[in-house]
């Protein structure tokens, strides 16, 4: 059995989509694409499929992560574009390793969000990050299905950083209007249980500096990975499976099996 | 209608989304869905499902023709769903207009806006999707730049109701009448619109294939009844025409069905293997209004399922048609299918609802590997005499045959399909389902040697319906329908040997009383509409915002004037000589057939269908110029890919 892992988008109005909605269209996918799916035991099987930390309905993101288990070998980098062809555009698969190492879900343990807000100027933002940033913990709420939740929004918080919005919008907000005043905030935020998401932090600035957009941020993740504690970033959690990969012994041993079949 | 008018509004709508529930089904992008340039097209579609889009996009109907219009050159066809009420609100507090979730045009800059009524449920959605739109409620208000409100599909053989709403109704067959009526519409745009709206909706009326509720007048009886429907405008012919598309194998569409990102209620692919039914149902307005039977081939149907699934992924493929296992070729096709998708998972569905031993047969070919746990039959009526009544020729000994088999085939449940309210229906006509059920019980416990087999009957209320033998019927009261379901719940929970076993399922019967004013309502019935739109009305066919109160208020307040009330037109039994809101639509039927057919349902005498048996003059094919299309045509569906034959073989 190969298993393979791939990174994903959702992209423009594609970000709407659910985590239950994406599951089944990525399904079908695979049964377009005729890939040679590993399926589960039992009276209902189900194709051998892992999903990570999936980002919410609404939010956008560079940086999704699945792992698909096959019952050939497949050349991963055929098998993302054959996939990406079958899936509607903005939900794109950008990115396949071969698995070689155990535990991709471990290695995600932090996310870097943008945070686009139109009608907010990067100066008023930029104050409320310092007041968010200086703060020690910062309760905020949060409907749950039993009640209201109060934690704090404060601590899984690395990084948090207000920028002006480049003068020309392009790529996945093309859509948005432009024209006005524009906050872009990069956010660095550790997976922690309960989980602080980035619409969180947003209820933290409104909490300690009253900063409320005017209209609903656009939101996107950039990236996912491993967060390392000394520079204060995160890394490509496909990486290991790639060095793990670079020296590619296995791929000259293939030849050399294929050459001396032909030869029998 | 200039460009900047077609603009997409999903600017304006990407701000609502992150605030409503379920955000993807308004933003478009399935797979399969097309966009075409709006500069290149002179004739443009904004079809419509009045309600919410996990309903209406597996809809076949609008993803034919939607499929039929974008095929062709300059033409091109949006869609565009209900809106949820959290949505709706928004919509309204920032103006965003009624949009296809296509290209996110607004509705109101299409040359046609076309709706699909399989359900009378609709019309209030309609409604909301017009005042939306910023398009006149009413037909009368509409100036040159609206678009011609068209309404189609089964409820649009009595379009009466909402005559005041819609400019122009086609019934019968969409897929040729979309593509006449975007030539005619084509070319009086070509020719400048001469002559503005009133000349191009006579240029459709004088077609005959096409209704324009306006160029008819109604006159009214003294006690209320209609007097005549008469045309007002010369060349405008007295009666419209159904259209009937002949051989189905010209028309394999949907070829590129559409695959949502939401979750809808159909999670998967249809293939329609034939159209129309002559089993003669008297209660069934679908099969009375799709004569005559047109099977699509066995080899035709191969190939729609295997370029379906290619361009889908669905793991599920319907068969669908008004009875199924009634297909000439049936066993073949099955048995054809399951051979060739047997290793990869697809699953075959058949909407099961004929009553005999075959139909187990054809649902165990089609659960080879999967499994066996419910199997669904409709009866109809509980009594042997209420079976001949409505001409649904099953005996106690089919059903207890049928199930028999089915239970010893390892089937675990058993689902029965009944109405309440048939004409001339007792008590005891219905008490007399809960003997069945617990015989259906008792058998299943002999044949299967266990006890933990289940039955469920499922009753909903009988609804009268325009061009069937029962369009002159009385409906029955919701309160007598309530009082006898209770009676059959009674008996049923009541029984200490059988009743745990047995499911019970039922409506009130309320919703039914508001189907049926809708069903069989004239133009006054447009008020009561207009005034449960206005009142808050929404999503009638959902239980959660249906109100029957509301209905019953509304229709309190405008009816009088007319001299009529909802007993009027849902209770009352009508007599040969009146003359019914939809005479002046022609399904092909003859009337004086439908009123002998109702005279035979009285007395209990059945007939027979017309595919085994000789004509019975039912008028369809001579009146619409039409034939019955049925194989076998002796082929077989081969395997797709040529299996290499196993080596050494076997000695036969």
């Amino acid at each position: 059995m190969q298993r393979i892992r791939l990174r994903y988008t959702k992209r423009g109005r594609l970000r709407f989509t659910s985590h239950r909605d994406f599951q089944r269209a990525f399904e079908r996918a695979l049964r377009r694409a005729e890939v040679p799916m590993a399926y589960s035991a039992g009276f209902t099987p189900h194709p051998k499929v892992s999903y990570a930390n999936a980002a919410p309905t609404g939010t956008g993101s560079e940086a999704e992560y699945l792992e698909i288990a096959l019952t050939e070998a497949r050349d991963p980098e055929t098998l993302r574009a054959l996939l990406d062809e079958s899936m509607p555009v903005g939900l794109d698969i950008v990115d396949a390793v071969e698995a070689r190492t155990p535990g991709l879900a471990d290695r995600l343990t932090a996310s870097v969000w943008e945070l686009r807000l139109d009608g907010v100027s990067p100066a008023d933002a930029e104050r409320a990050v310092d007041a968010f940033t200086a703060a020690g913990t910062v309760e905020v709420q949060r409907k749950a299905k039993n009640g209201i939740r109060t934690f704090d929004a404060r601590g899984p918080v690395a990084g948090l950083e207000a920028h002006s919005a480049p003068s020309a919008a392009h790529g996945p907000q093309a859509d948005r209007p432009t024209g006005q005043a524009c906050a872009i905030l990069r956010l660095v935020v550790r997976h922690v249980t309960p989980a602080v998401r980035p619409d969180d932090v947003l209820s933290g600035l409104r909490a300690v500096a009253d900063l409320a957009p005017p209209v609903p941020a656009a939101v996107t993740r950039l990236a996912q990975g491993l967060f390392d504690e000394e520079t204060g970033t995160v890394t490509d959690p496909l990486a290991p499976d790639r060095e793990a990969a670079a020296p590619s012994p296995v791929l000259s041993g293939d030849t050399a099996v294929a050459a001396a079949k032909a030869s029998v | 209608m200039p460009a900047e008018a077609a603009a997409s509004v999903f600017p304006q709508l990407e701000a609502l989304l992150p605030h409503v529930q379920k955000p993807i089904q308004y933003v478009g992008g399935e797979l399969n869905s097309t966009v075409k340039p709006w500069e290149a097209c002179d004739v443009r579609w904004a079809l419509m499902y009045p309600d919410a889009y996990e309903v209406g996009l597996p809809n076949q109907g609008v993803m034919i023709l939607y499929e039929v219009l974008n095929e062709r050159e300059g033409v091109l066809a949006e869609r565009t769903y209900s809106v949820w009420p959290d949505l709706e609100e928004l919509m309204r507090e920032h103006g965003v207009p009624q949009f296809t979730v296509d290209a996110h045009r607004p509705v109101k800059a299409f040359d046609v806006f076309g709706l699909s009524f399989s359900t009378e449920l609709g019309y209030t959605n309609m409604l909301t999707a017009l005042d939306l739109a910023g398009i006149p409620l009413e037909s009368k208000d509409r100036g040159l730049d609206d678009p011609i409100v068209l309404a189609g599909g089964h409820a649009a053989f009595n379009p009466e109701p909402i005559a005041d709403f819609i400019d122009a109704a086609i019934i019968g067959d969409g897929e040729q009448a979309v593509l006449d009526m975007t030539d005619i519409i084509r070319a009086w745009k070509a020719e400048g619109r001469p002559g503005g709206r009133e000349e191009v909706l006579l240029r459709l009326a004088r077609t005959g294939s096409v209704y324009i509720p306006a160029f008819y007048d109604v006159e009214y009886l003294a006690d209320g009844r209609i007097a005549r429907v008469v045309p007002n405008r010369s060349g405008v012919p007295w009666r419209v025409s159904k259209h009937t598309v002949m051989d189905l194998d010209e028309w394999p569409y949907p070829k590129q069905p559409l695959v949502p990102l939401a979750e809808t209620v159909h999670e998967r692919m249809s293939v329609e293997i034939f159209r129309g039914c002559t089993r003669g149902c008297r209660f069934c307005q679908a099969g009375m209004i799709t004569r005559p039977v047109r099977e699509r081939s066995i080899t035709g149907i191969g190939e729609m399922v295997e370029k379906g699934l290619k361009a889908t992924g669905f793991e599920e493929v319907g068969l669908l048609s008004l009875s199924s296992a009634d297909h000439s070729e049936i066993g073949d096709i099955a048995k054809g299918l399951a051979d060739r998708y047997e290793e990869d998972k697809v699953g075959l569905s058949l909407p099961s609802t004929r009553v005999d031993a075959f139909n187990v047969d054809l649902a165990n070919e089609l659960t080879r590997n999967g499994r066996r746990s419910g199997l669904t039959f409709a009866p109809e009526g509980g009594s042997e005499r209420m079976r001949k009544v409505i001409n649904k020729m099953v005996s106690e000994e089919d059903l207890i045959r049928t199930v028999s088999t089915a239970y010893g085939n390892g089937w675990r449940q058993v689902k029965l399909y009944f109405m309440c309210g048939l004409p001339t229906e007792t008590d005891e006509d219905v008490l007399q389902i809960a003997d069945m059920a617990m015989n259906v019980i008792a058998e299943g416990r002999k044949v299967s040697g266990q006890n933990d087999i289940r039955c469920t009957v499922s009753i909903g209320g009988f609804v009268p319906k325009p061009h069937t033998p029962f369009q002159w019927a009385p409906q029955l009261s919701a309160e007598e329908t309530d009082a006898r379901l209770t009676k059959l719940r009674d008996k049923i929970r009541g029984d200490k040997k059988y009743g745990r076993s047995i499911g019970f399922r039922y409506h009130d019967g309320k919703p039914g009383i508001v189907e049926g004013l809708l069903s069989r309502g004239d133009r006054r019935i447009g008020s009561v509409i207009r005034a449960v739109y206005e009142d808050g009305g929404r999503f009638d066919g959902w239980r959660e915002h249906f109100s029957y109160d509301r209905w019953m208020r509304c229709a309190d307040k405008t009816l009088p004037a007319f001299g009529v009330d909802v007993d009027w037109y849902t209770t009352r039994e009508r007599t040969y000589e009146e003359v019914l809101p939809w005479d002046h639509l022609d399904s092909g039927l003859d009337k004086d057939w439908l009123w002998e057919d109702w005279q035979d349902a009285l007395d209990e005498t059945e007939v027979d269908d017309c595919r085994w048996t000789p004509c019975f003059d039912c008028g369809v094919c001579p009146a619409m110029s039409t034939e019955i299309q049925v194989g076998p045509t002796g082929k077989k569906l081969l395997p797709l890919t040529v299996k290499q034959p196993v080596a050494g073989g076997h000695v036969h």
